[in-house]
Formats: C-alpha cells, sequence, structure tokens
C-alpha cells in the first residue's frame, strides 16, 4: 500500500507542475498526495486532463487493463464512447463501477454481471481513492489514443546484423595483416640489399667466397644434420612439443568450456537478471533446496509474462530487433498454450526442450543447496557474468581441478550456523587457523562428491 | 631325428589301391570350394569401381571418422514442467504414507518419490501394527515398472476400450441378473471396508451376487478356530514382546505365518536386558526363519507336531490323550510344558498346523496360560479366505449355475490345485472377467482381462488388525490404461463417485468418528478408538466363562481327535511352505526377489525339494559342487494324489527324518519373463489346500543346477567370527570370558590387537566431526532379507542373473551368511577343533576339518549381515593402484568409480569378501534381460547414486548419499543433528532394531552406547582393520 502510495505521490506531483502552469497557479497544491486527493475535485474540469489521466492509468489500472488489448480486463480505449454508444451508459455509470465494482455486481446491474461473467467472475478491484476528476482524466486519456496499427507477428527473427559484434575481432586482424605486410616488406627489402650488395660485388671484382663447395665449409643446413647432439636435442625438443599438444588436445576433450549451443526460444539473461534485475533464485529457485538448479517451468515464465506480451522499443538491440523478441515470447506463448488474444489457456502445451549447457557427468554429484544456501556463494562465480549474456553459454570448464582449487581456496561460511560450531572450533583449533577452507573441512575427500 | 611312424589318418588307407586314399592325397578339401559363385559373374565383377583398396580405404575412414566423432560431446535436452506442481521440487524426494495390501503382505508404508517417481519403499514408524515391510514388499515397488504389466483393458487377448469394456461387461451382467444365475466375485482378501462396502452396493443392483474370497495360501484352519471361540472371523494376533518363553509347532512365525509382522515384537524380547530374554523353542519339519533362531529346535514330522501339540495341551489344561512320541522327544514335550506352566502367563505357544482341531487346542492353551502375548482386542484381519467355499466354487461352475465370474488380485488358474479343472470350467461361463496387473494364467482364461494398476497407483483401505486401519494412496499417476476393480464395481452399480470420493465418505461415516480424513492420509494410518472398550470387556469376560465349561470339553475332544489325525500318517510327509522371497509367487517377474538368496538355503532362482541328509542317502540323492564350485543336486520325483512332479533337491540340516519340503510360489508360466520362469509349480500338490500332503519319492534321471550363493556352510569352529554364548554364561561370567579381544605377541607380551603398538598403520584422529557406525545385534536379527532388498532399491545395486550367480558374481551390497553347527551346537564345534593335534591320526586336523565341513543333522543356525565393514585401517586402500578406494573422516570408506580401473587387488585383499566386481555392464543390456535393460524398468534407479559400469569394483558405501543428504539438510537449517537422523537403507529397513546407524563422535548416541557394550566386537577383530561396523555377541537362552 505504502509503495503504491509513493508512485501515486510522484505522478502526481508530476500532474501538479502541468496544473499549475495550465490553471491556477497555486502553490497550495505542492504538498503532496492526501491533500491532493482531498481537493482534488475541484482542480479538475469535467473534461479531464489526458497527461494526468495517463500516469494515474499508468499508478492504477495497466496491471490489468491495455488500452488496444484484451488482458486480465477489457481493453480501455475509448471505453466511454464504446460504451455509451453500445449500452447506453454514462459517465456516472462508470464513476460508480471504477469506486465499487463488487457493489454494482450485486445491486443486479445487468452490464455489470455481464462483464463479470464475461472475465471469468474475476472481480475489478474497487477504488473508491479516485475522485471523479480523477476518472475523468483517465478517459480522457483512454478516449485520446488512437487505435494502433495492426501489430506485426513479430515472428521476425533477425533483422539487422551489424558488424559491431565483431569490432573488436576485426581490429585484432588488422593489426595482424599489417604486422604481416611489415614483415613481408622487411623480408623484401633484404632480399633486395642482398641482391644489390652482390651486383656491386660482382662489378667491383671482389670474388665472393663459395660457401660450401670450394672452402669446404658446409651449409647450416648440412651442419645441424651431421651434428648428432644438435640432432638429438631437436628431437628431444620436438618429442615434448608435441607430448604437450597432444596432451592438451586429449585434456580438453569433453571439457565444454564456452559451449553455447541455440536454444530454442532465444531467452536472453541479459534482459532478464541483467536489465530488469530478476534474481536468479525468482526463476531457479530449486537451486536453494535442491541438488539442481532446475530449469523454471514455464508457469513461473507466465507470472510476468501474462502481462509482458511485447518488450520495450528500448530493449532492443542491433543484433536483435523487438519483432525478435516479441516473436520469441510468442513462441513462449505457443509452448504453454496461451491464447493471449482470448488471455486463456488453451491446454495444449508443447514442453521445451531447452539444450542443456551444464553437463556434469554421472558419477559426479554436485549440489546447489549447498552451494547457494550454505555456503552463499553468489551464481556468478561459476556461471560468469550471466546478467551480460545474450546467449547463455558455460563460463567455467567444470573439471575435477577447476572444483578442487576453489574448495582449496574458499572459507567455509559457518557463522551463524549452529551445524558448524562445534567442528569448526575443533579443527581450526587442529589446524591452527581462525578460517576453514572447504578442503579442510573434507572437501577434497573423493566420496563427498563420488557416490 | 625322423621318424618312421606311419599315422593312419583313415580305415581306408589300409586297403592297398584304395581310390579315395589317391584322391584325397591330391586335394586339400574334399569338396570342391565354390569359387565360381561369386566370382563367375565376370560382368558383375568388373562393373563394380570398389577395388578392395577402395574397400579398405572406406573401412579405414568410417573408423578414423567414428572415433573422431565420439569425442564431441552429445547434446543433451532438458525438458521442464510446463507446470510445475507445487510439492514437486526436481532433486528433492518426498515421502507418501500409503499401505501394501497384495492379499499375501499387507504394511503400512512410506513410498520415497522422486520427481513423481516412486523408487523405494520404506517403514512406516507411525504405523503401531505391520508398519515394517519385509523383503517382499520392499521390492514391490518394483512391480510399478515391470514392463509385463498389461497396459489397458483386453477382450479375448485384443485390446478394446474401457467404455466398450464396460458397456460389454454391465449388459452380460444384466442378462446374468435376470436369468437367475449367480454372478460371483472370487477375490483376494481386500479387508477393506470401503470394498465390503462396494460388494454391498454392487449386490443391491444385481442380486444374486456371491463374493469369495480366497487366499492362495489359506490360513482357512485359523480362521475357522477363532470364528468358533470368539465369533469373528480372523487370526489370534500376539505380541511376542510380552512372552518369555515361546513355543511354536511348525508356525514360522518369523516368515510368513498369519501374515507375518510378528519379528518385531519377538526381536524385542530376544535381546537380553538385565539379565534376561526370552526362551525359544520351536517343533517343526523343515528348518524355518523361526526354527533357525530358536533356542532349541526339535525336528518333528508334522504328524508328531499334532501329537506333540495334543500331549502339550493335556499336561497345560488337563485331560489325557492318546498317541505315542519317541521318547526323548516326549520328554521334551514333558519339559516344555512345564517350562510354560512356570512362565504362566508370559507363555504362549503358537502353531502353524493348517487344522482347525490343532488352532482350537492352541487358543485354549493360551487361554489357559492367560497369556499376555495373546492380543484379543486387535485379531487379524488380513486373511479371510473360506477352503470350503472356494473348493465348491469348481463345482458350481461346472454345474451352470454360475453366470459370470470376476475375479481381482488372484490366480487361480495357477495357484488352485485343479487349476486346470477351473480353467476347464471357466471358459464355458458366460461372462469371466479378470483384473490383473499382468496377462498371468488366469487372465489368459478369462474372457475379459481388466488392466489393474499396481498398488502405488491405486487407492483404497485396509482393516489390518481389528481398528487398526491402513489408507491407500497413488503415489504416481498410473502409468498405463489401467483401472483398478473396486472403480469398476463403482462404475457397474451405477455411482458416478471416483473411487476416493467413495472411500472418503466411508471413512467419514464410519471409521473417522469426526478425526480429519486428511490427517489420515497423511499419516497411512488411523486407530479407532472403540467408545465401548471398557464395557465390551467385562461382556466379554462373562461370556467366556459361561463357555470355559463347554470349551474345555470340546477342545479335550479337539485335542484328542488332534493326537489321532497324528496317529495315522503314513509315507513321506511333503510340507509346502512359502519363501521369505517368493511368498505365494504373485511376484514372480520381480528379479530382486528371485535373486534374493533364501536366507536358510542361500539359494535363489529356484524351489527345491528339502530332503534331510539321512533320507538322501537312503534314496541316493546327492548334492555336490561343480569344478567352480558352483552347487549342482539330483532330481526327484514326488508323486501325491496321482499327480507327479519332477523337482531338483537339496539336502538339509535340520529337516526332519521321514519329511521333505517344497516352497510354493514357483513355476509360474504366464507374464513372467523367460529369464524368470524358474521352478516348479508346487501348488498342483496343495491337495484340500493342506499344505501337509503325504507324498513318496523317487529318484530322477539328470542335475540340477542350482544358483547357491553360500558354499561353506559352517564355521569350522572359527568361533571369533561369530561369537556367541549362552544367556547362563552372559549373566555369570565377565566379558573376557565369552568376548575376550584377541590377543597377539609382541615381544613375548600379550598385547591385544587393539593397541596401537601392534598396529601396522598410525592411527588418525577421529574425534573430529561425525564418525559413523553401524552396529549389527545377532540376537535381534532374524535373517529376514528385508534389508538385503532395501539395499538393493537404495544403491541401484544390479541383477545379474542365475549363470553369474553360478559363477559367484553376485552383487549383493548386504548378505547375510548364514552358518550350521557341525557339531550339535557351535561351542562343541570349537572344542572340537581346539581339541585337534597332529595332522592325521585320529584326532588329526585333516580328517577333523574335513568332519566339520559337514553341518550336524539338526544344527545350532545363526545369521550374520555382512557388508562393507569400513575398516579405519582397510587393507583394500593400501592395495589400490590408483587410490580409488580412500577413506573418509567420517569413517566411511569411500569408492570413486570414475577412477576405479579393475585391477580387484581390493577385492583380493578384503578379509570380509564384501567387494562386488562389476563383469558387465548390466545396465542397458538385453543379454540381461531383468528391469535395468528398458526404461520403465529403469524407473526405479535412484538418481543419487551412481549406475556402475563395466569393469569397476563396487561395494557398500554406508548409504553415504543418505548421510550426506542429512548433513546438508541440518547445514541449510543451521541446527545440530540430532541422533536417529543418521540412517543407511538397511538400518532404517530393519523393523527388529537388530541393525543401529549413527555418529559415535556424539556421546549420546545409539551406537556410541553400543560400542561401549560388553557384548561389542568387531568381525575377525585379530586382523586389525578396525571396522567400523560393530557387531553384538549372539546370546543363546538355552538350557540342558
Amino acid at each position: 500500500m505504502k509503495k503504491s502510495y509513493q508512485i501515486l505521490e510522484v505522478n502526481l506531483t508530476n500532474n501538479m507542475k502541468q496544473v499549475i502552469h495550465r490553471k491556477l497557479g497555486s502553490n497550495i497544491l505542492r504538498i503532496g498526495l492526501i491533500f491532493l486527493l482531498a481537493f482534488s475535485t475541484s482542480l479538475t474540469a469535467q473534461d479531464g486532463d489526458a497527461a494526468k489521466g495517463k500516469s494515474l492509468f499508468n499508478a492504477n489500472c495497466a496491471s490489468c487493463h491495455k488500452l488496444n488489448k484484451k488482458m486480465t480486463g477489457p481493453a480501455l480505449a475509448n471505453v466511454e464512447t464504446r460504451l455509451s454508444e453500445a449500452q447506453g451508459l454514462d459517465r456516472e455509470w462508470l464513476y460508480k463501477w471504477i469506486k465499487n465494482s463488487a457493489g454494482m455486481i450485486k445491486s443486479g446491474d445487468a452490464y455489470a454481471n455481464k462483464i463479470y461473467k464475461e472475465y471469468n467472475g474475476t472481480a475489478m478491484t474497487a477504488f473508491p481513492q479516485l475522485s471523479n476528476g480523477d476518472i475523468d482524466n483517465i478517459l480522457a486519456y483512454t478516449a485520446e489514443v488512437k487505435v494502433p496499427p495492426t501489430g506485426g507477428d513479430g515472428g521476425g527473427g533477425l533483422v539487422s546484423q551489424t558488424p559491431s559484434a565483431a569490432d573488436n575481432g576485426s581490429t585484432n586482424k588488422l593489426i595482424l595483416g599489417a604486422l604481416a605486410l611489415l614483415f613481408a616488406l622487411l623480408a623484401a627489402a633484404l632480399v633486395l640489399v642482398n641482391k644489390t650488395l652482390r651486383r656491386f660485388a660482382e662489378e667491383k671484382g671482389v670474388a665472393i667466397a663459395k660457401e660450401a663447395g670450394e672452402t669446404g665449409r658446409k651449409s647450416l643446413w648440412q651442419a645441424f644434420v651431421q651434428n648428432q647432439f644438435l640432432i638429438l636435442v631437436t628431437a628431444i625438443f620436438l618429442l615434448l612439443a608435441s607430448g604437450y599438444f597432444v596432451y592438451g588436445y586429449f585434456m580438453q576433450v569433453g571439457v565444454n568450456q564456452g559451449y553455447e549451443p541455440v536454444q530454442p526460444i532465444h531467452y536472453s539473461h541479459r534482459i532478464h537478471a541483467g536489465d530488469n534485475g530478476i534474481d536468479c533464485k525468482y526463476c531457479h529457485s530449486s537451486a536453494r533446496v535442491s541438488k539442481h538448479s532446475g530449469i523454471p517451468s514455464l508457469n513461473v515464465c507466465m507470472n510476468c509474462h501474462k502481462s509482458i506480451y511485447e518488450v520495450a522499443e528500448s530493449t532492443a538491440t542491433e543484433e536483435y530487433s523487438k519483432e525478435f523478441y516479441d516473436g520469441e515470447i510468442k513462441k513462449l506463448y505457443d509452448a504453454v498454450g496461451w491464447d493471449d488474444a482470448n488471455q486463456k489457456y488453451t491446454g495444449v502445451t508443447k514442453p521445451v526442450k531447452w539444450v542443456r549447457i551444464h553437463n556434469l557427468p554421472d558419477f559426479a554429484y554436485f549440489n546447489h543447496s549447498q552451494h547457494v544456501s550454505v555456503a552463499g556463494i553468489e551464481c556468478q562465480t561459476c556461471h560468469g557474468p550471466v546478467e551480460e549474456m545474450e546467449i547463455m553459454y558455460q563460463h567455467a570448464p567444470l573439471t575435477m581441478g577447476w572444483c578442487i582449487n576453489c574448495h582449496r581456496e574458499t572459507n567455509v561460511k559457518v557463522k551463524d550456523n549452529a551445524y558448524y560450531t562445534k567442528i569448526h572450533e575443533q579443527l581450526s583449533k587442529k589446524y591452527g587457523v581462525d578460517q576453514l577452507t572447504a578442503a579442510q573441512m573434507g572437501g577434497l575427500e573423493c566420496g563427498k562428491c563420488h557416490y | 631325428m625322423s621318424s618312421n611312424k606311419k599315422y593312419w589318418k583313415s580305415v581306408e588307407e589300409l586297403k592297398e589301391n584304395s581310390s579315395i586314399v589317391e584322391t584325397l592325397k591330391q586335394n586339400e578339401f574334399v569338396n570342391e570350394i565354390p569359387t565360381d559363385e561369386f566370382l563367375a559373374n565376370k560382368a558383375t565383377l568388373e562393373s563394380s569401381s570398389t577395388t578392395r583398396r577402395d574397400f579398405l580405404k572406406y573401412v579405414g575412414f568410417s573408423t578414423a571418422a567414428a572415433s573422431l566423432a565420439a569425442c564431441e560431446g552429445p547434446v543433451v535436452k532438458s525438458i521442464p514442467y510446463v507446470v510445475q506442481p507445487d510439492r514437486i521440487i526436481p532433486g528433492v524426494a518426498n515421502y507418501y504414507a500409503t499401505t501394501i495390501a497384495d492379499g499375501f503382505d499387507f504394511a503400512s508404508v512410506l513410498v520415497k518419490t522422486r520427481e513423481g517417481r516412486p523408487i523405494k519403499i520404506e517403514n512406516n514408524t507411525l504405523a503401531k501394527t505391520l508398519g515394517t515391510a519385509n523383503a517382499r514388499v520392499n521390492a514391490s515397488v518394483l512391480g510399478l515398472y515391470d514392463s509385463k504389466r498389461v497396459k489397458g483393458p483386453k477382450k479375448a487377448g485384443a485390446p478394446i476400450s474401457w467404455s466398450q469394456f464396460d458397456a460389454e461387461v454391465s449388459k452380460k451382467l444384466s442378462n446374468i441378473a435376470s436369468s437367475g444365475k449367480t454372478i460371483v466375485l472370487f477375490t483376494q482378501t481386500y479387508a477393506s471396508p470401503s470394498t465390503t462396502k462396494l460388494i454391498a452396493d454392487f449386490k443391491s443392483k444385481y442380486g444374486n451376487v456371491h463374493h469369495i474370497q480366497y487366499d492362495a495360501v489359506s490360513q482357512s484352519a485359523a480362521l475357522d478356530a477363532y470364528q468358533a471361540m470368539y465369533g469373528e472371523r480372523a487370526m489370534a494376533n500376539y505380541d511376542l514382546s510380552k512372552a518369555s518363553t515361546i513355543v511354536s509347532i511348525g508356525a514360522d512365525f518369523l516368515g510368513d505365518w498369519q501374515g507375518g509382522g510378528f519379528d518385531a515384537g519377538y526381536a524385542k524380547g530376544r535381546v537380553p536386558h538385565h539379565g534376561k530374554m526370552s526362551r525359544h523353542i520351536q517343533f517343526e519339519s523343515n528348518l524355518s526363519l523361526a526354527g533357525a533362531n530358536a533356542d532349541k529346535r526339535v525336528p518333528l514330522t508334522p504328524s508328531q507336531q499334532k501329537i506333540a501339540l495334543a500331549k502339550l495341551y493335556s499336561y497345560i489344561v488337563g485331560g489325557s490323550v492318546s498317541g505315542d512320541l519317541p521318547k526323548p522327544i516326549a520328554e521334551v514335550v514333558r519339559k516344555t510344558a512345564s517350562e510354560l506352566k512356570r512362565a504362566g502367563s508370559k507363555g504362549v505357544v503358537l502353531t502353524g498346523i493348517q487344522d482347525v482341531n490343532a488352532q482350537t487346542v492352541v487358543l485354549k492353551i493360551n487361554e489357559a496360560l492367560s497369556s499376555k502375548a495373546f492380543d484379543k482386542a486387535t485379531p487379524i484381519l488380513t486373511r479371510q479366505g473360506n477352503d470350503k467355499a472356494v473348493s465348491r466354487l469348481v463345482s458350481e461352475m461346472k454345474s451352470g449355475r454360475i453366470g459370470g465370474v470376476i475375479m481381482s488380485g488372484v490366480n487361480p488358474a495357477y495357484t488352485l490345485p485343479n487349476a486346470s479343472e477351473f480353467t476347464e470350467a471357466l471358459k464355458k461361463i458366460d461372462l469371466s472377467v479378470c483384473f490383473s496387473m499382468k496377462a498371468d494364467e488366469t487372465a489368459l482364461a478369462s474372457e475379459y482381462l481388466g488392466a489393474a494398476p499396481h498398488a502405488l497407483e491405486s487407492w483404497g483401505d485396509v482393516e489390518l488388525t481389528k481398528d487398526h486401519f491402513g489408507l491407500i494412496q497413488p503415489t504416481i499417476r498410473p502409468l498405463f490404461d489401467t483401472r483398478q476393480f473396486q472403480e469398476a464395481l463403482l462404475k457397474w452399480s451405477g455411482n458416478p463417485a471416483s473411487i476416493n470420493d467413495y472411500i472418503k465418505a466411508v471413512w467419514n461415516e464410519n471409521i473417522l468418528n469426526g478425526s480429519s480424513f486428511n490427517k489420515a492420509l497423511h499419516d497411512g494410518v488411523f486407530v479407532r478408538k472403540a467408545i465401548l472398550d471398557e464395557e465390551n470387556k467385562t461382556v466379554a469376560a462373562i461370556n467366556e466363562e459361561e463357555d470355559i465349561q463347554g470349551l474345555t470339553n470340546a477342545s479335550g475332544n479337539a485335542a484328542r481327535a488332534l493326537a489321532s489325525s497324528g496317529a495315522n500318517a503314513k509315507g513321506m510327509e511333503l510340507t509346502l511352505y512359502t519363501k521369505i522371497g517368493m511368498g505365494d509367487g504373485q511376484q514372480a517377474n520381480n528379479p530382486w526377489l528371485q535373486e534374493f538368496p533364501d536366507p536358510i538355503t542361500r539359494t535363489s532362482w529356484d524351489n527345491y525339494l528339502l530332503v534331510s541328509k539321512a533320507d538322501a542317502e537312503r534314496l541316493k540323492l546327492i548334492n555336490e559342487n561343480e569344478a567352480t564350485g558352483a552347487l549342482n543336486g539330483s532330481y526327484a520325483k514326488i508323486t501325491a494324489n496321482g499327480k507327479t512332479l519332477k523337482v531338483p533337491v537339496i539336502i538339509q540340516p535340520g529337516q526332519a527324518k521321514g519329511t521333505v519340503a517344497l516352497a510354493l510360489g514357483y513355476g509360474r508360466k504366464a507374464g513372467v519373463k523367460d529369464e524368470l520362469k524358474t521352478g516348479v509349480n508346487a501348488y498342483t500338490l496343495y491337495h484340500n489346500f493342506n499344505t501337509v500332503q503325504s507324498v513318496s519319492i523317487a529318484k530322477d534321471a539328470g542335475m540340477h543346477e542350482f544358483a547357491c550363493v553360500q558354499l561353506q556352510n559352517t564355521l569350522m569352529g572359527r568361533g571369533d567370527i561369530l561369537k556367541e554364548t549362552t544367556l547362563e554364561v552372559f549373566n555369570t561370567k565377565d566379558k573376557e570370558h565369552w568376548n575376550a579381544v584377541p590377543k597377539v605377541s609382541l615381544n613375548h607380551q600379550e598385547t591385544p590387537v587393539t593397541s596401537p603398538d601392534v598396529d601396522l598403520w598410525d592411527e588418525f584422529d577421529r574425534s573430529i566431526g561425525h564418525h559413523f557406525n553401524l552396529s549389527i545385534d545377532l540376537n535381534a536379527c532374524t535373517g529376514c532379507g528385508a534389508c538385503v532388498i532395501a539395499c538393493h532399491a537404495e544403491n541401484n545395486v544390479p541383477v545379474v542373473g542365475k549363470e553369474e550367480i553360478r559363477r559367484s558374481r553376485d552383487m549383493h551390497w548386504l548378505r547375510i551368511d548364514r552358518y550350521y553347527s557341525s557339531e550339535d551346537t557351535f561351542e562343541q564345534d570349537d572344542a572340537k577343533k581346539d581339541g585337534f593335534s597332529g595332522l592325521s591320526g585320529d584326532n588329526g586336523s585333516l580328517g577333523g576339518f574335513g568332519e566339520l565341513e559337514d553341518p550336524a543333522h539338526n544344527p545350532q543356525v545363526a545369521f550374520q549381515p555382512v557388508m562393507c565393514q569400513h575398516c579405519n585401517h582397510a587393507p583394500c586402500e593400501t592395495v589400490c593402484p590408483v587410490a580409488a578406494t580412500a577413506h573418509g573422516r567420517q569413517g566411511q570408506n569411500h569408492m570413486a568409480y570414475n577412477r576405479c580401473v579393475g585391477t580387484r587387488y581390493c577385492a583380493n585383499n578384503c578379509p570380509y569378501k564384501v567387494r562386488r566386481f562389476n563383469w558387465f555392464l548390466y545396465n542397458g543390456n538385453d543379454e540381461f534381460d531383468y528391469h535395468m535393460n528398458d526404461d520403465l524398468g529403469r524407473m526405479v534407479i535412484n538418481p543419487d547414486v551412481t549406475v556402475r559400469s563395466r569393469g569397476v569394483m563396487e561395494k557398500c558405501s554406508m548409504c553415504i548419499q543418505k548421510t550426506q543428504k542429512t548433513i546438508l539438510d541440518a547445514k541449510r537449517d543451521g541446527r545440530v543433528i540430532k541422533d536417529g537422523e543418521f540412517q543407511t537403507a538397511c538400518s532404517s529397513a530393519c523393523g527388529n532394531g537388530a541393525m543401529a546407524f549413527g555418529d559415535v563422535n556424539d556421546k549420546h548416541s545409539k551406537v556410541a552406547k553400543l560400542l561401549k557394550e560388553d557384548r561389542m566386537y568387531h568381525l575377525l577383530e585379530s586382523v586389525g582393520t578396525k571396522p567400523n561396523v560393530q557387531y553384538h555377541v549372539k546370546v543363546r537362552n538355552t538350557k540342558a
């Protein structure tokens, strides 16, 4: 309640400025919400102020109504005209309905009951705090809105792909190219210099000592071949080098760091966790109590996406357009069986087959709740800057060495946990330290993760 | 050196100038090789562009490509719920209380489900009666994922829809009702208040309906006797914890006698407490679990048992009975009677003789003793079958008076002795409907097969004992298009209600008496408080007094009748019994149970004729071991009532001379995978529902191959492995005498092996954190094997099959060793071994050990569960070349499967032989067609435990997944762990309290106290391995 008041206050203060300019110019209106509410009737004209109406609408109505789209409640664009033309209801009816819809339904008003039934018995919240003037403002706003252009279906996919994302890479290539050119020039220069020098020598009659043939000096290459020690050293070097690379190759088999598969729905963690700052554990709730972090079920998506059916213009990037994102939301609706036009679930669902990114082998046991709830580790520690990831990828190598390193370095969070009290006291005395690492607590034992 | 020898290649060479010899000399191959077939066609050869080189290139390329492709990780798909149910959190188990009531086993249990899949059955600790699951109940969860289940309703073998099924059956039912013929509901014992009411509803709709309940293994005599005496069709209930002297005559009350469930109370009284424990005397023919646990066991033929019981009656209640017993046995009976009299109200007599007179006599003896263990307030209701009604059914079916038979929970085409007669009659009946989970013998003979859900998919209720109720709730949505019998009855009676609403209504009306249904559903059990408890009791007491005179006469007659029926037995007597692993045979397609070794014979995958050693010698029946050690046995032909069976023979120590025994429940033919069609059907000999039959036996040709997991049957005088003593010694002498710590010589000083001075290893400080110990009380362990199956389910232990078991490749992480004494007692074995002097001669060890390998005719028996001992100084750890097995600070011996390279050094160095090697990939391998090779069967796998692959060692992990979970839960809640929270699968499955698990660093824990007890010892302590499994010396209450 308090929060909504604050919002109201902000909105109304905004309004007030306009009011001051346009109408009264009185300072008395600067004292805030309650005052304003009490006196607002005197402030408004019958026709209402669309600008004020917009902020009132956004504060009070927008969670259930859109102007041009049926949501929890009916679309409100030109509602007054629509009602008076189709039902013959006047503004007085609307005042009553908005202030106490339940009372109207009870009183047996025909249209009130019709609407009530049409929206599956969802009663509209009563707004006794809105004055007639406020309602006038809102109605003015709803009357002002133009009929929208018939929206694109948004299935459009990638619209523009600018090279900007590849900027970094191309500069590197440029530098490399320049370097290569430089080396080529240098080499050419060397050859030229050599040639010129020879010509000079020839012209001046200086005999150039023939390298191998005459003086018995061997060429560098032949000398190398005949020197067994050098060959041995080179062979050892080559063997070691190839061993290193073969080892390196084999060690990365099965390590999928950077794995970034294409998902059936382009879900952007950047938008959700980054721009909108949604807590990871809102969707991945089982990470708190279970070994699995859990891929959120689609009903969790619908908690928000029931009303968020499109992204804001500002969400679109150069790479991904608004239409693209809106199309992805449509995919969600399709999967969960949500009929957005009629605001109803159809019951036909198509479960989403996500491509699993983090795959631990079957023989390794990992428990999210141990790390998330008990140790209080940030998700980003292992999963990387998820809030910046447009497409989710595997940040960590997820190898045993990586796990072990962390266990060696990380201190166990023992504070305020009665479970650890005794063992911490005993172990810290044994090891002579204040803070115990996970390894000292026994986190390196085979059986803790392999059973 | 050249040789002049001539090697003859054939007789033909003897003939001179034989053309054949000449021809053969020239030709290497007798027949021309038909090269023309593939080389003659020049055109094809030339048109083919693939040369040999190309072919090799392709092979090389595809091999390289395949190996390169193998480096690529597979793409794994994850599919979340569309709408996630509130209660399900992936990775967190949910538990539901329900009841297993399959007509043979009744138990209140908790079902552990993961992501909606039931994966394990656990004991319901809230249940006051039948709250412990036996081996079969533990295994029943696998039945849910049986690939042989029927997936939808069928008519004459072809699938039809339920609506059509309903339409056709109800039409036929109405026709039958109007034609005046009888409709028979032929069911298992449901003991269900709601089903009883449903059947009444059904009767009122169709009129001439007859409900016949049928128990495959009949308890009719016990029911009849109880009914005659107390007016209620029930079985007497006993709380054996209240008895100090237990006398059983042919009752395997630790097995399936009267539905089982007596072992918890029994075990309670068997643990010496303040120097006292109960005394148990058993008279029986074949060695049963109860007999194996008895302080004194007397092998008697079934007819002798009758006389003994009659004599016991005459000694205690009075009157005289005729009948002769061999003198020593008569003496034992007399002494038993006097012991019982001395115990007075703390004595109790039980009998398993299926004879109304015997049952009456026992009830009277317990009345006369006014036995406290005899619980008259809560008689057992889980058997209701009536032999006479069942026998009448077949003849009535033949006569044409019956228009329709609707069966549920029964398989008479398999369990009836006259099964073929029944099947023939069934085929002629207008309407035959069978509700069954499988296309079993009866379902195949019926016209309609109603696909029934598993117990874990059904609703129901059951009155286990009087006023003690259990609720059955589904723990998973039905996997197939199934419908339970009760639902069908509802539908056909025209009731639109759902079965759970119906049950709820019945409960609210008749049972709950205002209590909450949801609470009852949550608990799974409900105890009805009888309001007029006190009044009822006094009325009953008065009635009893009036009756007592009459009954004494009547039961005196019963005793005399009993004695005389015992006197006129002739020939070999066959006892039909049920094995704790297989029961009545309805779970024959359960590979866990097939592989479960019988606690007594330690043989799996079979039933067999148990023969005494004396009879075996007389009939020339033998048991022998192959070169691999595997057990083989002769076949015998048993003939009774004109029927003959060919069965393999196991020579059973303790089997009474002149008797043989054969287990029911085997020899299933329909609805069972080929690999699991084991044994012979003993029901064909179950004439007149009498478990005792007089038979003739002869040796038959051939040898049978058994899958026996224990080939060494005796302890060879090594009393330090399974320590035991007598109550007298235990009470009077100090620990040093009966449970001494072994000593070794250090600088000519006797030093206990527990001393660090004689230890090869340095001691690790284990006082910090948790230190787990598992305690096993050999006095409370009855050998029932529930822990074996619980371990199987918890740890994804594979089933390997009969052939592999014969190669000693069984995978059970937990085994229950069973030992026989070679002399009359284990003590005498020890004395005999200690008395050996020299190698040969009369007292020589060569011959002596040979003798010690032979079990006695009536041996003492002892059980010892053995799993990984989690040695603090583990021999396996030091020999592993790759450090795949290592010790944890919490006392567990860890096994990292992914690190193991399969050298098997650890198994060779383990003194307890508890390590198991995966010789094959058992998961997803069609060579092992049990349950891990199909997606349905794999649903039972515990996701917290790795499924092991080929070539790695495995062993008991002390359920580290469970201890780790307990620790994590506590960490998350930020609290200290209470004693009792730590459990292993085996310790939580043990209803007898024989196994206790916990943290010994918690000084107040139960295991910490048990560790300090005088009875505590470690297995093979002299080896110095310092195990974390404790054993507690077995104390026998023997008397001279």
